[in-house]
């Protein structure tokens, strides 16, 4: 029997390689903050849905969305690690890292997408849980192993796979889809390129030293800056549309109408900046208010459509 | 040839802690099933 001890003043290549990741470098693994915006995102989907769901059925729906997101980032990050390891933004990363070996983060990925697909299916509905799949095959293959790489609208159609979980919390109470859970995936949908391009022109030598095509890479700065503002303004009268529909009332329309004004008037701030600017104080700026923004769009649609079940069954009364 | 290796103590840490994060998970999946289960059978899901 042969002992090999890792104690002993071993060269690293003589020691078995054996794994040091802990729960926390697992879990880092499932891009929590991301995974934040698809809990709130999914969760405001099934409460706005028409119907009802079981409370807890719900909690599990949600939990199921947010482990299938968070296995799709575990593929990104198993897929990207060569990328990962050169950009500041990334280097931290588990894999990069060398905290986690990029097969235990495949397998992680894989075996997460499988449970969460399937205890979806089988405790809410197949449909939902089709979509769920869909999502991230869409994040895991279209966006990350195709789109990313290859061209500069990666961001605007791999965007989608951000853009589902609304209509995914939607479909666990449907099981359907419909025009508005059409418009709340719109909404996310635009708002991603704004969003995400503030964040790549303060950060557009990262995605070029590693040849990623970010639009300001292969476009320019000017180019981006027009985008920015076209998809800031269609992002903000899509926002609106949910009180046209009859989703929510017109008090929900004043509000998104006028954080999409904000969401403009960041993004006319950015477009004003000289090509070239160091600072990017206005990109930083768009970027710090698009997220503030996307939460108070949809808290805003939650309170108002709770607000109008309120007022509908307490109305009478009075 | 039979080959033992003698981890090291950052190596234990980490082994412990993974297997206590995978037992949470495999305890509350057994809550989640029973749960569910229980509202499925009772007509309320």
């Amino acid at each position: 029997m042969v002992t090999i001890d890792n104690h002993a003043d071993l060269r690293a290549e003589e020691q078995v390689r054996l794994s040091e990741a802990g729960a926390r470098d697992f879990f880092e693994l499932l891009k929590p903050r991301v995974m934040s915006l698809v809990v709130f995102t999914a969760f405001a989907g099934l409460l706005l849905a028409p119907g009802s769901i079981n409370p807890v059925i719900g909690a599990i729906a949600i939990l199921c969305i947010a482990v299938g997101a968070g296995a799709s980032g575990a593929l990104n990050m198993w897929y990207d690690a060569d990328i990962d390891a050169v950009m500041t933004r990334t280097a931290r990363r588990p894999i990069p890292a060398g905290r986690i070996r990029p097969e235990e983060a495949l397998a992680f990925g894989l075996t997460l997408s499988t449970f969460s697909v399937a205890i979806l299916g089988l405790v809410v509905n197949w449909f939902a849980a089709g979509l769920l799949a869909f999502t991230i095959f869409f994040y895991a293959v279209v966006y990350t192993m195709w789109l990313k790489r290859s061209t500069p609208q990666n961001i605007v159609i791999g965007g989608a796979s951000g853009a589902f979980p609304p209509m995914i919390g939607w479909a666990c109470v449907t099981g359907g889809v419909s025009l508005d859970s059409v418009v709340l995936f719109l909404i996310i949908f635009l708002w991603t390129p704004a969003h995400f391009w503030a964040l790549a022109l303060f950060k557009m030598r990262d995605y070029g030293s590693v040849g990623i095509p970010m639009m300001p890479n292969v476009a320019g700065e000017r180019a981006t800056k027009h985008q920015i503002v076209a998809y800031a303004v269609l992002t903000a009268a899509v926002a609106v549309v949910p009180a046209m529909t009859g989703l929510v009332g017109w008090g929900y329309g004043l509000f998104a109408a006028a954080l999409g004004a904000v969401f403009i008037v960041c993004s006319i701030a950015v477009w004003r900046m000289p090509d070239g600017d160091q600072k990017m104080i206005a990109a930083k700026r768009m970027f710090a208010y698009s997220v503030l923004y996307l939460f108070a769009i949809f808290s805003a649609l939650i309170a108002s459509h709770y607000a109008e079940l309120l007022v509908g069954r307490f109305g009478g009364m009075l | 040839m039979i080959e033992t290796i003698k981890p090291t103590e950052a190596q234990k840490k980490s082994r412990r802690g993974r297997n206590v994060a995978l037992g949470v998970v495999l305890a509350a999946l057994v809550a989640l099933f029973y749960v569910v289960t229980i509202i499925k059978l009772g007509g309320m899901g």
